[in-house]
């Protein structure tokens, strides 16, 4: 069995082999890969016994699950009003910046994929966003050149 | 003027309590119905925004015949502008642990889940503990009680129930038909209750102190407290226990910046109020209060005099159009038209009386959307385009 086989084999056991178990199997797949592959989907269908189409059915549905390849590190900017009013646009343009990316896009190093989400939760200290699961507040440009700064670092020690 | 309590600070909900076991032991004594009365007459209603008595509620579901039933936690708090949920399971988690408990008593449900948004992830390891530590309580009272966490992954739909009860079957989020109701077939189609966060920390309130305490709260119809997400343009942004019932007015000289040009109360899919209607508005369900009563979830958000409303909604129009699951036709083409249609007045594509098209879209959608999700954008979208129209075309 290669690596997604065993991960996918290791999640069905412990979340179980029925529908109720899909979300948990491929928010693991995701907390280790980042994003869902096809080859993924498909495993999970087999490894579960569901249609493959009912897999893509269901990722496809919600946000943090990605189906496309992401980079190591998905930061989501919060774009919804009240972050959209205290200066979201400004901390994208220095992300956008300091990465050389476009919204939407990974960075060729696949370190980092730039996307927008809808309300976080953190509107008394907007604007904020997340990096995989970690939250940031109250940004501004300087801060979040910082916070990127000490991503890289940290990933350069990989 | 508004027939309302004055802006009033409570502090029950954060008080930091640290007896919960003996709580739920002492709780536990009681006769189910004598526990099901105490509720009923605190007049609690649910705290997400939709105001279900919770009483009659857990009665429904303990009255409903099954071997199997369930307790969920809706902490799939995505309504724009609303963060209380999160400070309470980040601050006072066993009080909702200890209330959900008690419901299992109640109601002969053994199993709960918390349903937690994919966005507050972070709060899931330390939750864990303060469950695990839940747990051996339990035992220790010879309460069969069980809670398990379930992940959301990014959907605000989620939020409706029926949705959210789809999502933990492994399935897309889309809404249900009802009826049934969840208190006759909900999660895995067994009876199940469903309440906020907010509203099962109320429970334990009620089940410490009585129901009395809770009851003298408030004002008729919207008894007891309110937590209130405060964001936008104030200089005191954050979250804060507030008597049910009080008026806009009093509310905006407390949290305004002297310059609050109109207020959205219950996010984007609740109103919003400008300023000339402040004193006719109060916050709370509908009931006595004289002029407008706003229920609410919680959230309100201050606008200043330099803000766009069109850019507002603009905003929340492109959030519904992402966040409606595309399931029932009035609320996936409906938010995508509302969207493209205002922006079509704003250029000048269309006439301004266009915009009575797209609000008699809105009571379309109001009428004929399968949840509250597509039956609310008219909410919004009424208030803003009847009260700034004049923003939205020039």
């Amino acid at each position: 069995m290669d690596p997604i086989q065993t991960l996918i084999k290791d999640l069905a056991d412990k979340h179980g082999r029925n529908r109720a178990s899909l979300l948990p199997i491929m928010q693991g797949v995701v907390e280790i890969e980042n994003f869902l592959s096809e080859r993924s989907m498909a495993e999970i269908a087999r490894e579960i016994d569901l249609p493959a189409a009912d897999v893509y059915g269901t990722a496809s549905f919600y946000s943090f699950l990605e189906t496309k390849q992401t980079g190591r590190y998905i930061i989501r900017v919060c774009k919804t009003i009240t972050c959209a009013m205290k200066g979201k646009n400004q901390v994208l343009f220095a992300i956008q910046e300091m990465l050389k990316v476009k919204m939407g896009e990974t960075t060729p190093d696949k370190r980092f994929t730039l996307l927008q989400t809808n309300c976080l939760g953190w509107c008394h200290k907007a604007p904020a966003m997340l990096i995989n699961d970690d939250v940031y507040t109250e940004l501004t440009p300087e801060k979040v050149r910082d916070i990127l700064s000490d991503y890289m670092k940290k990933d350069a020690h990989h | 003027m508004a027939n309302s309590h004055q802006l009033k600070r409570v502090d029950f909900i954060f008080r930091n309590e640290n007896d919960w076991e003996k709580v739920l032991s002492a709780t536990i004594k009681n006769k189910p119905q004598e526990l099901i009365n105490e509720l009923i007459s605190s007049e609690l209603k649910g705290r997400g925004g939709a105001g279900f008595p919770t009483g009659l509620k857990w009665k429904l579901t303990a009255e409903a015949k099954s071997d199997e039933k369930y307790v969920i936690c809706n902490a799939d708090e995505g309504e724009p502008g609303t963060f209380k949920d999160r400070e309470i399971l980040s601050r006072v988690p066993y009080k909702v642990f200890t209330a959900m408990a008690i419901c299992g008593y109640i109601t002969g449900a053994k199993k709960g889940f918390i349903y937690l948004r994919g966005e507050y992830k972070f709060l899931k390891a330390e939750l864990q503990k303060v469950i695990d530590e839940f747990h051996y309580y339990c035992k220790e009272t010879g309460l069969d009680f069980e809670i398990n966490i379930f992940l959301g992954s990014g959907a605000y739909i989620c939020g409706e129930e029926t949705a959210l009860m789809e999502s933990m079957e492994g399935k897309r989020g889309e809404p249900r038909n009802k009826p049934p109701f969840p208190t006759q077939a909900g999660y895995l189609g067994k009876p199940t209750v469903i309440n906020n966060v907010e509203t099962l920390v109320h429970a334990f309130t009620i089940f410490k102190y009585g129901a009395k305490k809770f009851y003298d709260l408030g004002v008729q119809y919207s008894r007891g407290t309110k937590l209130f997400s405060v964001s936008g343009d104030t200089p005191k942004p954050g979250i804060y226990e507030l008597e049910l019932g009080m008026s806009l007015q009093d509310f905006v000289y407390e949290f305004g910046d002297g310059d609050t040009k109109a207020v959205q109360v219950g996010g984007a899919s609740g109103f919003l109020v400008p300023r000339k209607k402040f004193k006719d508005a109060a916050i709370g369900f509908k009931g006595k209060l004289t002029g407008i009563s706003l229920p609410t979830g919680g959230s309100m958000m201050l606008f200043n005099s330099s803000r766009s409303m069109f850019n507002v909604l603009d905003n929340y129009l492109e959030f519904f159009r992402e966040e409606s699951c595309g399931q029932c036709t009035p609320c996936r083409v409906g938010c995508q038209q509302l969207l493209l249609g205002i922006k079509a007045v704003k250029r000048g594509e269309k006439p301004a009386s266009y915009l009575d098209k797209l609000l008699r879209l809105t009571e379309t959608m109001q009428l004929t959307a399968k949840c509250g999700l597509g039956q609310s954008v008219a909410n919004s979208f009424s208030s803003i385009v009847e009260n700034f129209r004049e923003e939205m075309i020039y």
